[in-house]
């Protein structure tokens, strides 16, 4: 059985600025401007996106900090 | 009224407000800090509970949709999980929340006579706009704010007791937007 990454996972609500979401992703995960916005229109118009992948402990580190930014953020399996 | 943050020559982030703003912005505060402080925190005789809350104890998820928001359950199928990151991090992210509506409510008492302009460095300008985003939160979960909240506003009646918190979210909303502009030099 291989083991499977953790994720975490980044939930739109409306209250949290588009322009906020980009700056939390290249602020906190150091993610180039582009690559940010690709994941902030995903969590805009898919409703969610995976932002991070990695280890159980490091999701759950990512998952923290998005909540202290105030984004809704969840750990899941990929 | 303010015009929101703008970047100084030197790096710095400057805004502008009135008597009315920083009463609205000192208020916001305070209601923040009656909501967010750690239920534990004021109550406690033991000084080690008071900084790390009690972490034997299971914390459930809140039933205020405000705080719920602020302080979602991190795993959406593992209820046990959930809990245990809640135990764990919960009551820190409380104090860092609070901590940052202090911060901004203190900044405000120095600085308290007229149109009073503000001039923060970058480590303060990150808690206005951490302040500002959990303020909005709040409003917004109260007021269930939708994404075409803005059309909703424009049809609705002036005497809908709402209006007022509409556009204090609204009037947050654009302070918010020009403190991140001009912390990404947009």
């Amino acid at each position: 059985m291989t083991d499977r990454p953790w994720v975490t996972i980044v939930w739109n609500d409306p209250v949290n600025l588009m322009s906020y979401v980009t700056y939390v992703f290249m602020t906190y995960f150091k993610y180039p401007r582009e690559k940010a916005e690709t994941l902030m229109r995903a969590v805009h118009h898919e409703g969610r996106a995976v932002v991070a992948s990695g280890s159980r402990e490091e999701m759950e580190r990512d998952t923290n900090a998005m909540h202290s930014y105030g984004l809704w953020a969840t750990v899941g399996r990929d | 009224m303010t015009q929101g943050f703008e970047r100084t020559d030197d790096g710095g982030f400057s805004v502008t407000f009135d008597d009315m703003e920083r009463g609205l912005i000192t208020s916001l505060a305070t209601q923040l800090l009656d909501l967010v402080t750690p239920p534990h925190s004021a109550t406690t005789d033991d000084p080690l509970a008071a900084i790390v809350g009690n972490m034997a104890e299971p914390v459930a998820a809140p039933d205020d949709v405000a705080l719920a928001r602020l302080f979602p359950d991190a795993y959406r199928d593992d209820p046990e999980s959930a809990q245990d990151f809640r135990r764990f991090t919960e009551h820190d992210l409380r104090l860092e929340k609070c901590a940052r509506a202090r911060s901004v409510q203190d900044s405000i008492v120095t600085n308290d006579e007229g149109d009073a302009t503000f001039v923060v460095d970058e480590e303060s300008a990150l808690i206005w706009l951490g302040f500002l985003n959990d303020v909005r939160l709040i409003l917004g979960t109260r007021l269930g704010i939708t994404e075409d909240w803005q059309e909703g506003l424009e049809s609705m009646s002036v005497s809908d007791p709402r209006i007022g918190l509409f556009h204090l979210y609204d009037w947050l909303t654009y302070i918010q937007e020009t403190l991140i502009q001009s912390l990404t030099g947009d």
